[in-house]
């Protein structure tokens, strides 16, 4: 300012760099972009196109049916091949977000004339959101720090394991499109904090919306923005910013959800959902407070006046909740929340959520295996967070340590907790990246205009009176640049290897190591439904444990009586207790459900080891915590489970036993082992003379881990 | 060629009523017989019986038990409808006849008569606890009973028993009353506790008892009064029928013709039961009797005639079947009024007595809860004698489309009221608040007013 020729001169030159810095940013993200989507193509390279999983199949089939029947017949559907005899309302018990967004995708790519299958939107659709999710942090990254931070987060988002363990191509679940609703509804949320706008707060509330339609994980947005807006308020944060922001939010996002069937009144009805509404009348309260006390000039009055309030206020609202609660008006917390606030309650009283294995808690290999060097970059960025605090940065505060707990609750969590480790490690990246690369141009800089600094940085001069105390701060810098530098491609490497080995398998075709290092693939899953497909009756009704519902409706297209929607616990318990009951018993269940197909997984020749066997102690306590009769330790031998000759005489007949062992008493599994060597247990099985009496066996894959049985009709003569 | 093709379609129009002749659900009654014999002398001396069947139009294959060119079957074709076991003694079928073969042949849908004796081989009691019956597992048993037995000119050992204790159905055993007591000479047998098909035709009385009559009774006889069975027929759950009984002699010449006075009773029958009986039963296993079918099965909304894919909770529906009876050469209409329908998920939502025309055409309308899920419309008919009716039909309920529901409610009228009240309320501040008095254009006022009505009430979907 001072020198008016240089600054001329340099106007260009500096406009330039400008340009140059909007071109690498702008750059920087379009790759970003791209390697978010093709990190998360492995498993279409590796396999092929298709859909994952269980989950997935279910969503797939009804976006099949949206794109053929369009949306009203998709609103109204009402799903008789699932939950045989009671059907499925599956309009009003899903959340539409993903298909409606893929059959819209769908449709743009046929309006565009690209004549793709819809499959191939639904296996694409998650590694496109996991790219919009980048752009995202990228701006959450630059409203809360600045654009440097957001560049960090949209590349440590693009490749962390946690997230794309979730929106792998494939993966086609509610999570994929969620993740990136999540953010978006926390970036607008924080972007109409910062700006006081009305505009923004209604861009929240539809993002808001979106995700309400995309995941039930929305609970956790209505929960944790209340927090945060309670902290706010503790502070002494309130502003008319806040009040707008919220509000806005809150309102609108609360009749927009309303809505999703799906959802319905629980936004005024449930008791997950009232303390946003608390916080809601608390604004209110605090807006009035402000009003009054603008009004009244006597300070002592307005003490007194507050603290009346304030009381009356709590309450009151204490009684509306407390009447609420007692005429049942208001929803008790349901079963799912009480087990992400206390771990072990689903242990002890929802097993059919304790079976899900994405339902444990979390063990630290997998939070090192998800995060790797975010683990050590978080700690760090709360630092600095804490190191300058705003609105914007007491909420990634907030949303990292929340969801940080619930990530160790449950595994699945860790997706939730991911973008705010991702955010707030790019904030430690970049503010240390930062830091030293001004050190070390800061010195190059002192000494070039040393002399020419003048009164423009008294900051800069401090620094470098301070450089000059310290000889090898230079070295020291390069040397903490070249680690950042080296453990972020540590980190790089280590998604990508995460990815390729773990994150990318289909779990519908198996895949193994031959005993030559060459791949094996087991297909037997899709060999399984596609026999079901082709051999059975259109009408036929399969049994089966409820993880494979949602494959059989939609591969095998056939009739299920459980799946992987899991709303009727003494439905799932009844089919459990079938599998665990001699076979006479689980025929006259068979008989009641009018079942003709019963279908087990058995992994005892391939050594797979997620099979029904495995599984089968769930199905004794689901079965055995509605139907008292089956008891957990008539299953096990002091207190251990086991399929040997030691093993319980009532699991050694049971029918989950006989059909998964039926003939395989005879079979040579590994060479130097006895017959009927259960590969997936390591034990010789013990009970190698099964016979049946009222199923027969129908089919079984070419690696016996699908076995299908088919339903004898009673004796023709007794 | 053209001869070829001339003599090829002549044949098969001189063959084709033979061939249609059989067994189908269309004609129920059986006509190919196959009666097997210990030896020859049996078709003489039962020559009363296989004439009788014959008359009825039968046609009876006379074989020996070990004839070895016996067959059921060929090119997985059932030669015969029918099987008659009158071989007591027959330790093995000849050919490729064997105790599977014959269960095998019931199950696929045949009927089958066992008469065995004293001194029944293993394989005719292994036949017949396939069917769920145990003879006396000592091979020299008779049944005697010393009150009901048959008086003779020579009082003998009282294993010639007059029984008229029949099974209580006109269908079994006709509607003609059988006067004269059965005459019984053989073996007796239980029913198997376990099988609920098996029924007892013809009971001992409560005074028999099953034992050698030659040799001392030593033990407790196993098989004593009433749970004796003389005769007992099984209706397999395909409808194959089987007749069992421990007396081949029941069939004989001899025993038709003999008249017959109860020991205790003063009346003397010149003609014993057994012809009329075991004719009557005979007619009822080779279905001339007690064959019933259902057909059409139909159901529609009431009003409409089209079969739906599914139903909506609450519909007014209508089912219809038409049940006939075999009467041995036409089907006729089966008039009842204990045929019922159930709406059936898990457990019956509606159980309904089908009312019926006297034409065969049964029919009821009722109303579908208000309980969606895969329903199924099941008529169980089992009635003794009659074969089994157990139609079942698979119908989906589907809950109310959303926009199937009423659009207004009169008890939701305050609701619609407060809305529009509120509509009307706000306005005003609204009003104060964005009129402006300088305004020109206060039609653009008013406007906006009714347009904000008007989103408001699209918003409410008035």
């Amino acid at each position: 300012m001072s020198n008016s020729s240089t600054s001329d001169l340099l106007k260009p030159f500096k406009l330039k760099t400008k340009q140059q810095e909007l071109l690498i940013r702008v750059s920087i993200l379009c790759l970003v972009y791209i390697l978010a989507f093709i990190t998360r193509l492995f498993s279409v390279l590796r396999y092929e196109s298709m859909i994952h999983e269980f989950d997935p199949y279910f969503n797939y089939r009804t976006t099949l049916y949206l794109t053929q029947h369009g949306f009203y017949d998709f609103w109204n559907w009402f799903d008789y091949e699932s939950w045989y005899p009671l059907g499925r309302i599956v309009g009003g018990t899903l959340y539409p977000g993903l298909m409606v967004t893929a059959a819209l995708i769908y449709r743009l790519l046929h309006f565009l004339r690209f004549a793709v299958h819809i499959r191939e939107v639904c296996v694409l659709t998650a590694p496109f959101f996991a790219s919009n999710t980048t752009l995202v942090a990228y701006f959450f990254g630059k409203e809360i720090w600045d654009s440097g931070a957001g560049l960090v987060a949209a590349i440590l988002i693009a490749v962390c394991p946690g997230y794309i363990s979730r929106s792998v191509a494939g993966s086609y679940d509610n999570e994929g499109v969620a993740i990136f609703a999540l953010l978006f509804t926390f970036y607008l949320f924080v972007k109409a904090v910062n700006t006081g706008s009305l505009a923004w707060g209604l861009a929240s509330a539809f993002g808001y919306f979106y995700m309400v339609s995309a995941w039930g994980g929305y609970v956790f947005i209505i929960n944790l923005i209340p927090l945060y807006v309670l902290v706010l308020l503790i502070t002494g944060r309130y502003s008319m910013r806040l009040y707008v922001a919220y509000n806005c939010m809150y309102i609108l996002g609360m009749l927009l959800a309303m809505q999703i069937r799906f959802v319905g009144f629980q936004h005024v009805q449930s008791g997950e959902h009232m303390a946003a509404m608390g916080v809601f009348f608390l604004m209110q309260v605090f807006y009035f407070l402000d009003w009054v006390k603008h009004m009244l000039s006597d300070t002592k009055l307005f003490q007194e006046f507050l603290r009346i309030t304030v009381t009356c206020a709590v309450a009151v609202g204490g009684i509306a909740l407390g009447v609420g609660m007692a005429s049942g008006y208001i929803s008790p917390w349901t079963g799912r929340f009480y087990s992400l606030l206390d771990p072990t309650y689903a242990k002890d009283h929802i097993p059919i959520i304790a079976s899900v294995s994405e339902h444990q808690p979390t063990a630290w290999s997998s939070f090192m295996f998800d995060f790797h060097i975010l683990l050590f970059l978080f700690p760090a960025g709360l630092y600095f967070c804490f190191k300058r605090l705003s609105d914007a940065t007491i909420f990634i505060v907030m949303y990292g340590l929340t969801s940080m707990y619930f990530a160790g609750v449950m595994v699945r969590l860790i997706l939730v907790a991911t973008p705010a480790v991702c955010l707030i490690s790019a904030i430690a990246v970049s503010a240390t990246v930062k830091n030293l690369t001004v050190l070390l141009r800061s010195k190059n800089k002192v000494a070039q205009i040393g002399s020419s600094k003048g009164t423009s940085s008294a900051k800069a001069s401090s620094k470098a009176s301070l450089d000059q105390s310290q000889p090898f701060q230079k070295n020291g810098a390069m040397a903490l640049l070249f680690g950042a530098f080296y453990l972020l491609s540590r980190y790089a490497t280590h998604c990508t290897w995460v990815t390729s080995e773990a994150y990318s398998s289909p779990s519908i075709v198996l895949a193994a190591r031959g005993a030559h290092g060459n791949r094996v693939i087991f297909d037997d899953y899709r060999e399984a439904y596609f026999w079901l497909w082709q051999n059975t009756p259109p009408d036929a009704k399969v049994m089966s444990w409820w993880d494979y519902g949602y494959q059989i409706t939609a591969m095998g297209n056939r009739t299920v009586i459980v799946d992987n929607n899991t709303w009727n616990n003494t439905h799932i318990a009844t089919v459990g207790r079938a599998m665990s009951s001699y076979e006479d018993e689980a025929y006259e269940i068979i008989r009641s459900l009018d079942v003709d197909y019963v279908l087990v997984v058995f992994g005892g020749v391939t050594g797979y080891s997620s099979d029904d066997i495995n599984k089968f102690l769930w199905m004794v306590r689901i079965g055995g915590g509605v139907f008292p009769v089956i008891k957990e330790p008539d299953y096990l031998v002091n207190g251990e489970y086991r399929v040997d000759k030691g093993a319980a005489p009532k699991m050694l007949n049971c029918l989950m036993y006989k059909l998964s062992y039926y003939r395989f008493g005879e079979m040579m599994t590994e060479y130097g082992k006895p017959p009927g060597y259960d590969r997936a247990r390591g034990v010789e099985i013990g009970n190698k003379d099964i016979k049946l009496e009222h199923l027969e066996e129908a089919f079984t894959t070419s690696n016996w881990i699908v076995r299908i049985y088919k339903v004898k009709p009673p004796n023709n003569r007794w | 060629m053209g001869k070829f093709w001339v003599i090829f379609v002549a044949s098969i129009s001189i063959l084709l009523p033979f061939l249609c002749n059989s067994f189908s659900p269309e004609t129920p009654t059986d006509r190919r017989v196959l009666v097997l014999l210990d030896d020859f002398a049996v078709k003489s001396s039962h020559s009363s019986y296989f004439n009788s069947l014959k008359l009825l139009g039968f046609d009876l294959d006379f074989k020996l038990a070990d004839d070895p060119k016996i067959a059921l079957q060929r090119y997985g074709q059932y030669l015969y409808d029918a099987l008659i076991l009158f071989c007591p003694s027959a330790e093995r079928f000849g050919g490729s006849v064997d105790v599977a073969a014959i269960i095998n042949f019931v199950d696929s849908g045949h009927d089958l008569i066992i008469a065995a004796d004293v001194n029944a081989s293993d394989l005719i009691r292994e036949v017949a606890t396939e069917c769920g019956v145990d003879f006396d597992e000592d091979p020299s048993a008779m049944v005697i009973d010393h009150t009901g037995y048959a008086v003779s000119e020579t009082e003998g050992d009282h294993t010639l028993i007059a029984s008229d204790d029949f099974i209580k159905s006109d269908v079994i055993i006709g509607s003609k009353k059988i006067e004269a007591p059965v005459l019984f000479q053989g073996i007796g047998h239980s029913l198997n506790p376990v099988n609920s098909l098996v029924l007892k035709v013809l009971s001992a009385s409560p005074s028999a008892y099953s034992a050698n009559p030659l040799s001392k009774l030593s033990t407790p006889p196993s098989l004593t009064g009433s749970a004796i069975s003389l005769v007992s027929v099984v209706q397999a759950r395909n409808n194959a029928r089987i007749l069992i009984t421990g007396s081949l002699s029941m069939f004989s010449n001899r025993f038709f013709r003999s008249g017959v006075q109860k020991s205790g009773s003063s009346t003397k029958y010149e003609k014993s039961g057994n012809e009329q009986f075991l004719t009557e039963l005979s007619k009822w296993i080779f279905h001339e009797r007690g064959h019933l079918k259902a057909v059409n099965v139909k159901h529609h909304k009431v009003g409409e005639t089209d079969e739906p894919a599914l139903y909506r909770i609450n519909d007014e529906l209508e089912y219809l079947v038409e049940i006939y009876e075999w009467s041995g050469t036409s089907w006729e209409p089966y008039v009842t009024d204990d045929v019922q329908v159930q709406f059936y998920m898990m457990s019956p939502y509606v159980l309904k007595t089908l009312s019926n025309d006297k034409k065969g055409l049964y029919s009821v309308s009722f109303r579908v809860p208000d309980v969606y899920g895969v329903f199924q419309f099941k008529v169980e008919y089992q009635k003794l004698g009659y074969t089994s009716l157990s139609l079942s039909k698979q119908i989906p309920v589907r809950p109310y489309r959303h926009n199937e529901y009423e659009r207004f409610i009169p008890t939701a009228y305050p609701y619609y009221g407060a809305a529009f009240s509120t509509v009307r309320l706000l306005h005003s501040p609204f009003k104060l608040l964005l009129y402006d008095p300088d305004s020109k254009n206060k039609w653009q006022d008013s406007s906006s007013f009714l347009l904000f009505i008007y989103i408001t009430s699209k918003v409410w979907h008035v």
